[in-house]
């Protein structure tokens, strides 16, 4: 009668190689490689989301996804009848689509940097029409989860080598600042530190 | 059919702030007490330890501490015309499910409501006149005052430990507190924490813009703290841990670091965990509460008797539970007639980000580490030039720096892309939000009732919320920004934005848990649920505690009110309903 809500350890073999390829070079225009340092890429964002996919999250197993299923206005959230995973493989297969007309049979991992962030900005106000998929709910979760896999604790495969929280200055979750919260104004002395310490990704 | 189970005298339903204060008072009456509570059993030790409760993305983004949707949810519209959708996923608000509630994943944020709160209609006509008091506003005055609850607010924060400087130390204003406060009998039970940088800034820019700046009232230990149970709580470490978290130091006040120790040794009081109450019962008189139906976690159904039954779950999930359950008429917008649903109210949140050139080490903070101003408050000044009833207070809290949720960026920052991430390494570490934390008043066409289509996972209907926002409470909202804007200015930012709150009511973004309303208090059965002890106009031997009582939502964080509320209630049980038990208060 209720629902249980389980946990699915292990998120390898999640996405097929396409969603894979597409999540790699999207999470890359998100948060890129640059003059600033470590991207979506160093970070591990495509195992960061390939994980979150492959469990809760990507089941929306603690959302209400009984019908009826109808559009609402946007004061009224999400409605679609599509789980996270289910919402990118079908967006995933709708944009490569979408590409491989536009852009003379490249996918969209195959487009180049500008051709990319075009498609993105696309994506983001709404076009193109991808069918049944909303555009815009795939672009904000997508770009949800790529800053989630920035910046959560490296166990969950993202923010490898820390470079999420050393490009803003996180130095992790830490139990103690009593010595130094009266320290007004001084930059705190120590190394980013994750849940399973410092060496702690995976 | 369920199978009966041997009667208590005392059912609590949900166990979260109220009933861990109802269990305690009642079980040391003597009376034998039963909790049923939805979600399951949790402690400091191990469910809150260090390093795993630090976790921004399971808590904070996967809200593995909340209610679940998949379990039982609402429906949502902005108004009458619109059919209502289910909230799928949480967003506007997080009510806590499991022991403790949402008191376990709170910031400490301890605030009393004002005088003139809690006779709202009658202040406003006393001063402006019934004039001011727009059409369809509902408000109404509380049937208890300041006065009365004084006691029992200072009660709780004993309870708490908080920590907090006295603005109002019975009469005389004081220069580091809040002037604008009700008297209290005494000080806080612990000095302040220690400040921030951000905190200071602030100070020191409301000074400069005329204004009256204290440091706000927290339920986060500055000094290690035993209190009057006996229960011993630890000095805050500042981790920045403390909202959509549990608390691993024994700093935070939660039931769990206040009451529970001693309450869970009574042998005359015990708690089922994975009960989720669906009905309370009445006999055929309808006039009298036998005991509640319950579901356990292998899906049997329960009836639990009892002599006397409290409804002690989150604000919304009392509403529910007596629609559900056909407890009172329940309000019908069209004639206005029916009290069951009626105010729900909620809060009006804006704000001013800063970006600052000094380092602000967002990341050392404690949930209720702030520094506010209350000059725009309630009735605090004179609104008769505005127009508008109501206020809010303006504040900077460090609450902490979780890198996903808890960062600013200055207006026309993109929302990805190299900009993006350049953005978030310049800002992030010299950045605050100023927030405008605001009433709303009640309202003709702002209510709870049963949704027609959707049902929950135990098969009953969903409830409905219908609400927007009415130009009151934008007029409000942005009369009180431009005064947070003085402040950002005079903190000499880099830049700042203004966030104001815009379009209709969102079910989307974060704004509070701070829903309330639906079984409202007051003098008058016909517009109000429970008497001013709490007690159900209808059904004596039943109580409601919780925000759902609130007839209007005052321009403060809602839980030093509730607990207020809650030794009241108690009280007037222990020394008034038990010995002679029957209407407190003649209907």
């Amino acid at each position: 009668m209720v629902p249980a809500l389980t946990r699915r350890p292990g998120a390898d073999g999640h996405f097929t190689d396409a969603e894979r390829a597409f999540v790699d070079a999207a999470t890359a225009r998100i948060i890129p490689t640059d003059d600033t340092g470590a991207g979506a890429r160093e970070a591990g964002v495509t195992q960061f989301i390939e994980s979150q996919l492959a469990g809760d999250f990507g089941d929306a197993a603690r959302w209400y996804m009984q019908g009826p299923f109808k559009d609402g206005t946007d004061e009224q959230g999400y409605q679609l009848p599509l789980t996270p995973a289910q919402l990118y493989s079908a967006a995933i297969r709708a944009v490569d689509q979408h590409c491989r007309d536009f852009f003379g049979g490249r996918v969209f991992a195959d487009l180049d940097a500008e051709e990319q962030d075009e498609v993105l900005r696309g994506l983001e106000a709404g076009e193109p029409e991808l069918g049944d998929v909303d555009s815009r709910s795939f672009f904000k979760m997508l770009r949800a989860n790529t800053v989630e896999g920035f910046l959560s604790d490296p166990m969950y495969g993202g923010n490898q080598g820390f470079v999420g929280w050393r490009l803003i200055g996180f130095p992790g979750p830490r139990y103690d600042y009593t010595r130094f919260i009266g320290r007004h104004g001084e930059p705190f002395p120590l190394p980013p530190v994750g849940i399973l310490g410092r060496d702690g990704f995976i | 059919m369920p199978t009966k189970l041997p009667p208590v005298d005392v059912l609590l339903v949900g166990f979260g702030w109220t009933a861990a204060i109802l269990g305690e008072e009642l079980a040391q009456a003597g009376l034998e007490v039963l909790a049923l509570e939805r979600g399951q059993f949790r402690d400091t030790v191990p469910d809150f330890a260090m390093p795993q409760i630090q976790d921004e993305l399971r808590y904070a983004v996967r809200h593995e501490m909340f209610q679940e949707p998949a379990r039982q949810t609402i429906t949502f519209r902005n108004n009458h015309a619109q059919t209502a959708l289910p909230m799928r996923r949480l967003g506007s608000f997080n009510p806590g499910t499991g022991v403790g509630g949402a008191g376990v994943h709170w910031n400490g944020q301890h605030w009393r409501f004002l005088p003139n709160d809690f006779r709202q209609r009658s202040h406003v006509e006393e001063r402006y006149g019934a004039d001011f008091i727009p059409e369809g506003m509902t408000i109404q005055d509380w049937g208890v005052t300041y006065e009365e609850l004084e006691p029992h607010f200072d009660r709780f924060e004993y309870l708490c430990g908080t920590s907090g400087v006295a603005g109002n130390l019975n009469g005389e204003i004081t220069a580091q507190g809040n002037p604008f406060e009700g008297p209290r009998s005494r000080d806080y039970p612990n000095p302040p924490l220690e400040r921030s940088l951000g905190t200071l800034l602030f100070d020191k820019a409301a000074r400069e813009a005329g204004f009256h700046p204290f440091p706000a009232p927290a339920s986060n230990t500055s000094r290690p703290y035993r209190n009057p149970l006996g229960v011993q709580m630890g000095k805050c470490t500042y981790c920045g841990y403390c909202e959509w978290f549990g608390c691993a130091n024994y700093s935070k006040s939660t039931p769990q670091t206040t009451i529970l120790p001693v309450l869970l040794n009574r042998s005359n009081f015990s708690l089922r965990t994975n009960c989720n109450v669906t009905r309370i019962k009445l006999d055929r008189s309808g006039k009298r509460a036998t005991g509640a139906i319950y579901v356990d976690s292998s899906g049997e159904e329960h009836e639990q008797p009892a002599d006397l039954v409290i409804l002690s779950a989150y604000a919304t999930h009392n509403v529910h539970l007596l629609l559900l359950s056909g407890i009172g008429e329940v309000y019908d917008p069209k004639t206005r007639s029916g009290t069951l649903g009626r105010n729900y109210a909620y809060q009006m949140v804006s704000g001013v980000d800063v970006f600052v050139e000094e380092n602000l080490n967002p990341f050392m903070g404690a949930g209720a580490l702030g520094q506010a101003i209350d000059d725009f408050n309630g009735d605090n000044f004179d609104h008769g030039p505005h127009g508008f009833i109501g206020g809010a207070y303006v504040a900077l809290w460090t609450t902490g720096g979780r890198p996903i949720l808890q960062h600013q960026l200055p207006q026309g920052t993109p929302e990805w892309g190299s900009a993006w991430k350049q953005a978030m390494a310049e800002n992030y570490l010299r950045s605050a939000s100023l927030s405008v934390h605001g009433s709303v008043m009640s309202y003709n066409d702002a209510h709870l009732d049963l949704d027609p289509t959707y049902r929950d996972a135990y098969g009953d209907p969903l409830m409905r919320l219908t609400f927007d926002f009415h130009d009151n409470e934008r007029r409000m909202s942005r009369f009180v920004t431009a005064r947070a804007e003085e402040i950002a200015r005079a903190m000499r930012p880099r830049s700042y934005t203004v966030n104001q709150r815009q379009g209709p009511y969102s079910i989307v973004p974060y704004q509070t848990t701070h829903n309330t309303g639906g079984a409202v208090m007051g003098d008058d059965p016909s517009t109000s649920v429970v008497n001013r002890y709490l007690q159900h106009w209808d059904v004596p031997n039943l109580f409601v505690m919780g925000a759902c009582v609130f007839p209007q939502n005052a321009g403060y964080n809602p839980t030093g009110t509730v607990g207020a509320l809650t030794y009241w209630a108690a009280e007037a049980i222990k020394t008034r309903y038990l010995k002679n038990p029957g209407p407190l208060v003649d209907a």
